[in-house]
């Protein structure tokens, strides 16, 4: 007990109000999180007639424009009848639909649709053509083998997914993404589908256990710390050279100008 | 100014004046009756540390800091090894063993070398000298008493004189090597003149076209519009010996895409089935596996040096330092559906070589 200052006993310490702010902050902040996460996981949508119109309204008000009423295609974009609901759902749940701007490929920008939104335009693009569906959480959590899949990665993705699956450049501005941050569903959805430019790889070519592997496989690289220090994105000798011919080569020359100055 | 008794020559040297240049032996050179005056040392500038005491102790006190900083270093290191060891068998162990190891030798390696830099720089004499060159070759007397070991040693082994063993000897040595360069031809290919092995592959009439790595014979049904499958021949995947040479020249990338897109010239209209093309996998740049697909342009892109291939057009080389197309691998299908080569490539796949420009 401090009785030398008995005028502080019962006033606000200086700091209390930032505290109190904060406090209500993290409140207000967690609580708004608990709960939007909680609505999140009731819903379930299911493949039901009232999806697939609610879909259709989406489509209609936000994708008709390029890929046409009734997803049939214009000149602007291409048909969605029968893509299934595994190409929707990769290219709205990725943020790549709908399309920015035109460019030589679809960029990754914030998701624009709700998973329930996203769900209801998939089920009606199904609805209109059979197509690659959904993967199941058992195909595309990550529990298979990782050591198959990296052998199937490096054979099917590698060269352009890079070993580490750091992304690559490809001709004209199109790329290979990064797939360090890409969810199971997402990885798995594009193998199936083949978006832009990447090829399908289908059933009968990846099985879909390989496929699950090859998931396996990205997630253990995603997961993993790395072991050999900085990683300058993984990108290999082109990022490492450049780094050690201006940090190491800049690193001598200081010391050999140091060397050689005068004393003062 | 310095001079060399045992030559007689003058070297001009610093401060050396314009009557002394009159005894260098000038030789054939053209003397400049008014060359340009050595200007000498600039005056000397003294260091801090030579004028004040303190900041003389200064220096002293950071060099030899520097010096125990690097037993600390080398000290750590060691402990470092033990205290971070690589047991769990995690990777997460390397990196802290490797990092802090490594920042213990940095330490002590640095340290002496930057105490060692600063000590010169600080402390030293920092007086400029000269020190003048002599000549490289010894005193007459001393050549002269070299060459008398040799004509001795001639003279007493008899080297000269005994021919026989002389000549004996020198056969000796040279047929030492011989074993070597017998050994050594035989990591090269036995019973085999490379050449035609750059000419043919595995590929053979009704061979299957097969996944890699597994094996499994693919179905003309199976390769679906915008699809690449990775391809070896059938029975490549059991093969015991040679399959990473086998497969170096034999792997090839298939793809499907629409009839009408394919542009095959007189002759080869019936190397594709059904949309279905297969190409080698090898570059004919420097042979880096081409295998970035675009499903959409039809472009092939090798990463090593970017050279592009349209497949549309026959895998012509449409960007990039490859000098001929990507050979094609001429399919059909057999009668159970499977896709098979119709024969092995019609040309050597791969970079050039000295009997192909």
């Amino acid at each position: 007990m401090n009785r030398s200052k008995p005028r502080r006993t019962g006033r606000r310490h200086p700091l209390a109000t930032v505290a109190l702010i904060a406090l209500g902050l993290v409140f207000t902040g967690g609580g708004y999180a608990a709960f939007s996460s909680s609505t999140a996981q009731a819903e379930t949508v299911a493949n039901s007639q009232q999806t697939i119109d609610e879909g259709e309204k989406l489509f209609q008000a936000n994708c008709a424009t390029c890929h046409g009423t009734g997803a049939v295609g214009t000149d602007a974009g291409p048909s969605l009848v029968g893509v299934g609901a595994a190409a929707v759902d990769f290219q709205v749940g990725t943020g790549r639909m709908p399309m920015q701007m035109s460019g030589p490929q679809a960029q990754v920008k914030p998701v624009q649709f709700t998973d329930e939104q996203t769900k209801q335009l998939a089920y009606y693009v199904a609805s209109l053509g059979p197509g690659p569906d959904i993967p199941s959480d058992h195909l595309s959590n990550g529990g298979g083998d990782a050591a198959n899949g990296a052998e199937l990665f490096r054979i099917n993705c590698a060269m352009c997914h890079n070993v580490a699956g750091a992304g690559g450049a490809l001709t004209e501005g199109k790329y290979a993404p990064p797939l360090t941050e890409t969810s199971g569903v997402h990885i798995y959805e594009a193998m199936v589908t083949g978006p832009q430019n990447m090829p399908v790889f289908n059933d009968l070519n990846i099985s879909p256990e390989d496929k699950r592997d090859i998931i396996t496989y990205l997630k253990y690289v995603q997961d993993s710390t790395p072991v050999g220090g900085f990683e300058l994105g993984s990108l290999g000798p082109v990022a490492e050279g450049l780094f050690i011919w201006i940090f190491g080569l800049g690193a001598i020359v200081a010391i050999t100008v140091w060397i050689t100055a005068k004393s003062n | 100014m310095a001079q060399d008794e045992k030559s007689g020559t003058d070297i001009a040297a610093a401060g050396s004046s314009h009557a002394e240049h009159e005894l260098v032996n000038a030789g054939t050179a053209v003397i400049d009756p008014d060359p340009f005056e050595n200007p000498g040392f600039p005056p000397h500038r003294h260091r801090v540390t030579d004028e004040n005491p303190k900041r003389e102790k200064r220096a002293q006190r950071t060099v030899y800091t520097l010096f125990y900083l690097s037993i600390v270093g080398s000290i750590w290191a060691v402990a470092a090894y033990m205290l971070f060891p690589i047991e769990s068998g995690d990777p997460t162990d390397i990196r802290l063993n490797n990092m802090f190891f490594g920042i213990g030798c940095a330490l002590a390696l640095l340290a002496i070398g930057f105490g060692a830099v600063h000590w010169a720089k600080s402390l030293m004499s920092d007086v400029e000298q000269v020190d003048e060159r002599h000549e490289i070759g010894g005193s007459p007397e001393t050549q002269a008493a070299a060459a008398k070991v040799f004509a001795d040693a001639d003279e007493e082994s008899g080297f000269s004189r005994r021919s026989v063993i002389r000549n004996s000897l020198i056969g000796a040595l040279l047929a030492f090597p011989l074993p070597a360069v017998v050994a050594f031809r035989g990591l090269a290919p036995q019973d085999q003149i490379p050449v035609p092995l750059l000419y043919h592959t595995m590929w053979r009439k009704g061979t299957r076209l097969a996944l890699d790595p597994s094996g499994a014979p693919i179905k003309a049904s199976d390769v679906t519009m915008g699809s690449a499958f990775h391809v070896i021949p059938e029975g490549l995947a059991e093969l015991e010996h040679g399959k990473l040479e086998e497969k170096a020249k034999a792997a090839v990338l298939l793809m499907r895409l629409d009839p009408n897109d394919l542009h095959p010239s007189p002759g080869r209209e019936d190397w594709a089935y059904d949309g279905i093309v297969a190409y080698s996998k090898i570059c004919t740049h420097v042979g880096c596996p081409v295998a970035l697909y675009e499903q959409h342009t039809h472009h092939l892109l090798c990463p090593c040096h970017q050279s592009q291939f349209d497949i549309t057009h026959e895998a012509a080389v449409i960007f990039g330092p490859a000098k001929r197309p990507l050979p094609q691998l001429p399919i059909t299908v057999d009668d159970e559906g499977y896709l098979v080569a119709r024969s092995d490539f019609t040309e050597p796949v791969g970079p050039s070589f000295w009997e192909r420009h």
